[in-house]
């Protein structure tokens, strides 16, 4: 006998098909005693959870309680009907995306990287563009295919725009890794709605990244394509690839 | 305790070299002066408060540029003006705010008056300094040395009062070092941002008020549980020594303070960088604060194992230009970090070897390690077990600061709970390996101690490379993180200003005799 999974009625999965097993950590600002422990409980009780078993908890201190729980949900998805924004395109290595720009669009794609406005952190950007690359990639800046130029942190929408104008730019490239109070949308959406003032959101490809962007919300601030965590050079370079192959 | 097997010669010809980069620049340290210099020398005498979002401080060294007298030092004109006039520093600084002043156009004083003038403030400002030190050294009297490695973590929210509850929280749960996350965009800032800040983003601003009101806080929690807790923030950016005055006079016990991550990451001019580094370092060492740096970058920029040298050489020069400001060892905290891709075979052997070369080359400084960021992705399970060997490695090498990685690096700004867990993490792996060192050796011929050779190498090699080039033509050519910088680049440059045969700054001078440098 095997287990039969309905896509259109799948639970979490802890060790039994329908089980709906989760696992829960949170703090509370209650006393780690038997008190704090029933408000632990009946606030996954009130999310609709039950089967509720709170193996551990600990005093964090200055009256806080750290909450460990697992809980059984009765909720249930139907896979089948989810559609989700991704980046299609298939994702090639580095040579193949050389190849394919040369075959397809036969010139260099001038790519300007930045993490704007307050953002100092360029760990984002760094990664998809430098020479050296991440976990085993190399950056745009090693694609012949490419004219890239990183401009590092804290540059603001306008010199962003700046630069793109004197280098007559074909990608935009946005990190924000600061989410901190969302100011990421309120960055990139002061960087989108700035090219549209100036008449340039068309002219070229608005593509954004870091840890809380995805395809779905890019395309919602008026960008191209998101990167979010997990994502590489080499997918952000296939991407443009294929773009600029289908607009010729 | 594990011991490496190098030669002492090549770590005294990497240090040697290091000393000649350093010492090959005192032209620019000793004449030439910058706008954040005068502004801390003005908040040294007193004169704080802020019009709008422009302190005073700004205004009156502003004035001074444009009267072009600040080549004089902001000192002199502001006690001329005290005798001329009659009233405080304050007073006086106020009135070039409102506009009813120009300092310039006062007739000079007796200079004995003006001196007489400046001496008194100096001596104050420089006993309230001493004042906060003693506080501290008596505190540890009381309560005891820091723990070693100490734990330190960060409070990121943006609200200061959020961070001092969860500050006090992380005391409780064993934290030594409270490092006050600041917000992202202040290092470009020409001036300190006044009063308290409720709303930031990635962080509050290093202002005054800020360092006050968490510096009760911590001093509120120790109190209670007897123990002394160090506070600690940045003083890096286009305001690096008003910052580390503002330190000084609210007792912070600990500073982010690099002589060259501006110029490189920030992409602050190298003179004004240098300049600035150079007083704020001096300050540092006067108020007994434990500077450190911020090598971690590098591996953050670059390869870790590739690169690593740069963080060999970093240090080196780090430690030499904390020497001519007056900073001791046992008051540096040199920065490396644990940024191998963790999927490399034997990761930790070569994570190892660097961390034990790092306290092979600074044994007496309190080395402040980074932990993994750069691969951690999200999977809080598999970052905690990274922050584990990061924990192991810092025990087995005898680090001075463990900077606790938090498992939902790469999510947010660390939650109460993921400090709590990371404090848990540390004290276990601590404790269970507290004596494992002394039990095993390094094997002279084994990898480890092969690879630290290596790097140490490859040091020397860059060192002597820099040291025949200078530091700004090696910087020029992108010798350090592969970013170019030029002499003449980067941001605050016009605030640099070469002193004239009358320059004056009373606190330097007094640092400076104290501190027995030069």
């Amino acid at each position: 006998m095997s287990i039969i999974i309905d896509p259109t009625k799948i639970k979490p999965y802890g060790d039994t098909l329908d089980d709906g097993r989760m696992q829960f950590s949170f703090s509370l600002p209650a006393p780690a005693n038997e008190q704090g422990k029933e408000a632990a409980k009946i606030v996954l009780s009130k999310m609709g959870l039950d089967e509720i078993e709170i193996c551990y908890y600990k005093d964090l201190g200055e009256g806080f309680t750290h909450f460990i729980a697992y809980a059984n949900t009765s909720v249930t998805v139907d896979l089948t009907t989810i559609k989700v924004k991704t980046v299609e395109t298939p994702v090639m290595d580095m040579k193949e995306t050389e190849e394919f720009v040369e075959n397809n669009i036969g010139r260099t794609l001038t790519v300007i990287g930045a993490c704007i406005e307050s953002d100092a952190h360029t760990v984002g950007i760094d990664a998809i563009m430098n020479m050296k690359g991440y976990d085993h990639r190399y950056g745009l800046e090693r694609y012949k295919c490419f004219n890239a130029l990183n401009m590092g942190a804290q540059v603001t929408s306008e010199e962003l725009l700046a630069k793109a104008a004197e280098l007559d730019a074909d990608i935009i490239l946005v990190s924000q890794i600061v989410t901190q109070k969302d100011i990421h949308i309120k960055n990139l959406t002061r960087l989108i709605e700035m090219a549209e003032a100036e008449g340039v959101r068309d002219k070229m490809l608005f593509l954004c990244g870091g840890p809380r962007i995805n395809h779905e919300l890019a395309i919602e601030l008026g960008y191209d394509a998101g990167f979010g965590t997990g994502s590489y050079a080499t997918d952000v370079a296939s991407f443009i690839a294929f773009h600029y192959a289908e607009k010729k | 305790m594990i011991q490496l097997s190098i030669d002492k010669k090549k770590i005294e010809n990497a240090r040697a070299h290091a000393k000649e980069i350093v010492t090959s620049l005192d032209w620019l340290l000793q004449d030439y002066t910058s706008s954040t210099i005068e502004r801390t020398v003005l908040r040294l005498m007193g004169i704080d408060n802020a019009i709008g979002e422009t302190p005073i401080p700004n205004i009156v060294v502003d004035h001074l540029i444009e009267k072009k007298a600040i080549e004089r030092g902001s000192a002199y004109w502001v006690a001329n003006a005290m005798v001329a006039e009659g009233k405080s520093a304050q007073e006086i600084a106020n009135g070039v705010a409102a506009g009813e002043l120009d300092l310039t156009a006062i007739p000079a004083q007796a200079n004995e008056a003006v001196m007489k003038a400046l001496d008194e403030l100096t001596e104050t400002m420089l006993n309230k300094i001493k004042a906060q030190t003693k506080y501290r050294e008596d505190a540890h009297k009381k309560f005891g040395p820091r723990k070693k490695p100490s734990l330190y973590v960060i409070v990121a929210t943006g609200n200061i009062y959020d961070d001092v509850v969860q500050a006090k929280a992380a005391v409780r749960e064993g934290a030594d070092i409270i490092a006050v996350i600041r917000s992202t965009a202040q290092s470009l800032l020409d001036y300190v941002p006044y009063g308290a800040t409720t709303v930031g983003f990635g962080g509050t601003f290093a202002t005054q008020e800020n360092f006050r009101i968490m510096r009760k806080g911590l001093d509120e929690v120790g109190e209670e549980i007897g123990k002394y807790v160090h506070l600690t923030n940045y003083a890096s950016g286009l305001a690096m020594p008003e910052i580390a005055a503002m330190g000084a006079i609210e007792r912070l016990d600990v500073m982010l303070n690099d002589a060259m991550y501006g110029i490189l990451f920030r992409d602050i001019n190298m003179k004004r960088t240098l300049l600035d580094q150079y007083f704020s370092r001096m300050i540092n060492a006067y108020a007994g604060i434990e500077i450190q740096t911020g090598e971690d970058n590098y591996l953050t920029t670059s390869d870790a194992i590739e690169k690593a040298y740069t963080v060999t050489a970093s240090q080196l020069i780090n430690e030499q230009f904390a020497l001519i400001s007056g900073i001791k060892h046992e008051k540096m905290g040199i920065g490396h970090a644990f940024e191998i891709n963790p999927t490399i075979e034997n990761s930790f052997n070569y994570e190892l070897s660097h961390a034990l070369l790092a306290k092979t080359l600074l044994p007496n400084c309190p080395l402040k390690y980074m932990p993994p960021t750069k691969f951690a992705t999200g999977n809080i399970f598999r970052t905690h077990l990274l922050n584990g060997m990061f924990n192991m490695i810092s025990q087995m090498t005898g680090q001075g600061v463990q900077l606790l990685g938090m498992m939902t690096e790469a999510i947010h700004t660390p939650h109460l709970v993921d400090r709590a867990i990371a404090i848990e993490n540390a004290e276990y792996v601590f404790n269970a390996t507290k004596n494992f060192t002394d039990e095993i050796e390094i094997k002279k011929d084994g990898f480890i101690n092969k690879r630290a050779n290596t790097v140490l190498d490859e040091a020397n090699e860059f060192l002597a490379g820099v040291a025949q080039k200078g530091l700004f033509n090696a910087m020029a050519e992108g010798e350090f993180a592969d970013i170019k910088r030029t002499e003449d680049g980067g941001k605050g440059l016009k605030g640099v200003f070469k002193k004239d045969a009358n320059y004056f700054n009373p606190f330097m001078e007094r640092m400076k005799a104290e501190l027995n440098l030069n």
